[in-house]
């Protein structure tokens, strides 16, 4: 079975996992972060507070996380077939994997944010800190670790929901899996697939605690 | 004029249980160079007080004027121009963990819009006064309590202040670091000329570095003055209780007192390195129990106090006291306020 399509075809799908799952993340960021930011400002203890904004936010980031991903996925393909043109194939999958990210990796980001000891805010603000300051230099910092941890597991988290796209033709190692592996009932690449997914998962996970470690000041 | 001028201050908090007034109608003037004690238990109000000298808690009415210039009155923009000129430091140091010593004292230099390398060659010479220049690039966590508080010091010091507010500064250290803070404070005060406002519950600090001091009850300040007078002639029963309970953390004064006349006696200018006690003792034949001992240096003049404890039965009790206050000591009776 081992033919030269078959090995073309599981390096092209390890390819557009990773292509997938990295955009992905780093768009989600793009969304998640500022969003995220702005759930700590806004929120009661934050540094300004506004209910309003504040739940426009919180229900938006709730709306998204609670629809199941494969629903998301159906449910956005109009959409994605505005953005890029096609609704199957690894840059179509980008689209609704963002879009499940952005509020998941924005709850991440505030939650790490509410980390932050307080004094260090207050510290600041008696030095004569803005709140974008303060953000900036203070909360986006001293979250640092918690923020790259949190950063692992969305990648993690994306990861899996890229293979679940392989169930409409997302492409990657998902897709491959399925199609083998469930409608062609061979499991043996299957079983590749699902163990090269794990190897991925496991590389990320260790790049992102190497980093999360090297870059703590606080031991 | 008064460096800072608090007038009629109150500051109330709406929480759950309806709302709790921190601080009520308090009045304080602290003048251009005092170090300014603010003493009183915890829940006192004293924290609340400190962060309305620079309006990280606005007051609820009154106003609060840094030279003349009241905070209220001031936008946004120049309350933290305002407050560069006031410097901070806290009981849990408050330092950027993620960021280096120096890195730390740059932190207020950016913020009035220095250069990195202008920003780094100030940090050096603060790490210099501090004595901590060797620890430039070392992270808060690899540093001691007492660093920690120095770095913190030389950061609150950055940006030149004219005033230093000091909340709990010394709180969670040991005494012996506690009093090199404190000494390092005293040098800042007289060398550089600022003024230092001291938040704590410890009248050890007070006794060794403040100048003027106010005790706050309930939000309410009971008494104010010189240091000399309060522990001399301390008026209203939490400052007998402060200096009482002074330094006395360690020795538990419940099971040495049964019976007998209770007093406490204060030293002031010369009485002090007079061997009074032991010559009383002589003269008296009366087994005298002293309870607690404490003499220390009080703005260069040597101050302390004693609790004596005279036998239960002793006719000479009177006598004795008579002889003390010959010595130029100031008595006061003891009565339940020791439990």
């Amino acid at each position: 079975m081992w033919t030269k399509e078959v090995v073309d075809m599981i390096l092209k799908g390890i390819q557009e996992t990773v292509y997938m799952t990295l955009l992905s993340t780093l768009m989600g960021y793009i969304i998640g972060l500022p969003m995220g930011v702005l759930l700590a400002v806004s929120d009661k203890d934050g540094l300004k507070p506004n209910r309003v904004l504040y739940r426009i936010l919180d229900v938006i980031a709730n709306i998204v996380r609670s629809i199941p991903f494969l629903i998301l996925l159906i449910l956005l393909i109009p959409f994605t077939r505005l953005v890029v043109g096609k609704s199957y194939g690894s840059t179509a999958t980008v689209v609704p994997l963002v879009i499940a990210a952005g509020p998941f990796i924005a709850r991440m980001v505030e939650s790490s944010l509410k980390e932050v000891d307080e004094g260090v805010i207050e510290a600041a603000r008696s030095m004569g800190a803005g709140n974008f300051r303060i953000i900036m230099k203070v909360l986006l910092v001293e979250a640092r670790t918690s923020l790259i941890n949190g950063a692992t597991i969305a990648v993690g988290t994306i990861l899996g929901y890229s293979a679940m796209a392989g169930t409409i033709g997302g492409g990657g190692l998902g897709d491959i899996a399925i199609r083998y592996g469930y409608h062609r009932y061979q499991a043996d690449i299957m079983i590749v697939t699902v163990v090269l997914l794990v190897i991925l998962v496991q590389i990320f996970q260790m790049v992102g605690t190497t980093l999360a470690n090297r870059l703590d000041k606080r031991r | 004029m008064a460096e800072i001028l608090i007038e009629n201050v109150s500051k109330s908090y709406v929480s759950k249980d309806g709302s709790v007034q921190a601080l009520k109608n308090v009045n304080l003037a602290i003048e251009s160079g005092d170090i300014f004690g603010i003493i009183g238990m915890s829940g006192a109000g004293k924290s609340t007080l400190v962060r309305c000298m620079n309006f990280l808690e606005v007051p609820t009415e009154g106003t609060v004027s840094i030279r003349g210039k009241a905070l209220s009155d001031l936008s946004e923009k120049e309350l933290r121009k305002e407050r560069e000129k006031i410097g901070m430091i806290f009981q849990h140091f408050n330092l950027l963990m993620q960021k280096s010593v120096l890195e730390n004292i740059c932190f207020p230099l950016y913020i009035q819009g220095k250069r990195k390398g202008e920003a780094r060659k100030r940090a050096m010479e603060l790490l210099r006064i501090v004595g901590l220049e060797d620890k430039a690039k070392a992270y808060p966590a690899q540093l001691s309590g007492g660093q920690k508080q120095r770095v913190a010091i030389a950061r609150a010091l950055a940006s030149d202040p004219k005033i230093l507010l000091c909340d709990e500064a010394t709180s969670a250290l040991d005494p012996q670091t506690t009093s090199s803070i404190l000494k390092l404070l005293e040098e800042i005060n007289r060398n550089l000329q600022i003024t230092i406002v001291i938040i704590t519950h410890q009248m050890s600090v007070v006794r060794e570095i403040c100048t003027k001091v106010a005790i706050l009850k309930d939000g309410e300040v009971v008494e104010e003055g010189s240091v000399e007078d309060i522990f001399n002639h301390p008026k209203s029963q939490v400052a007998k209780e402060l200096i009482l309970t002074d330094g006395s953390q360690e020795t538990d004064l419940k099971p040495l007192i049964q019976s007998g006349d209770k007093v406490r006696i204060v030293f002031s200018e010369n009485s002090a390195f007079e061997p009074v006690i032991a010559n009383m003792i002589l003269k008296f034949h009366e087994p005298v129990n002293i309870l607690k001992a404490d003499t220390k240096n009080v703005g260069g003049v040597a101050k302390g106090e004693m609790i004596l404890q005279f036998p239960g039965d002793s006719e000479k009790a009177e006598a004795m006291k008579q002889y003390l206050r010959e010595r130029g000591l100031a008595i006061g009776e003891v009565t339940d306020s020791v439990d």
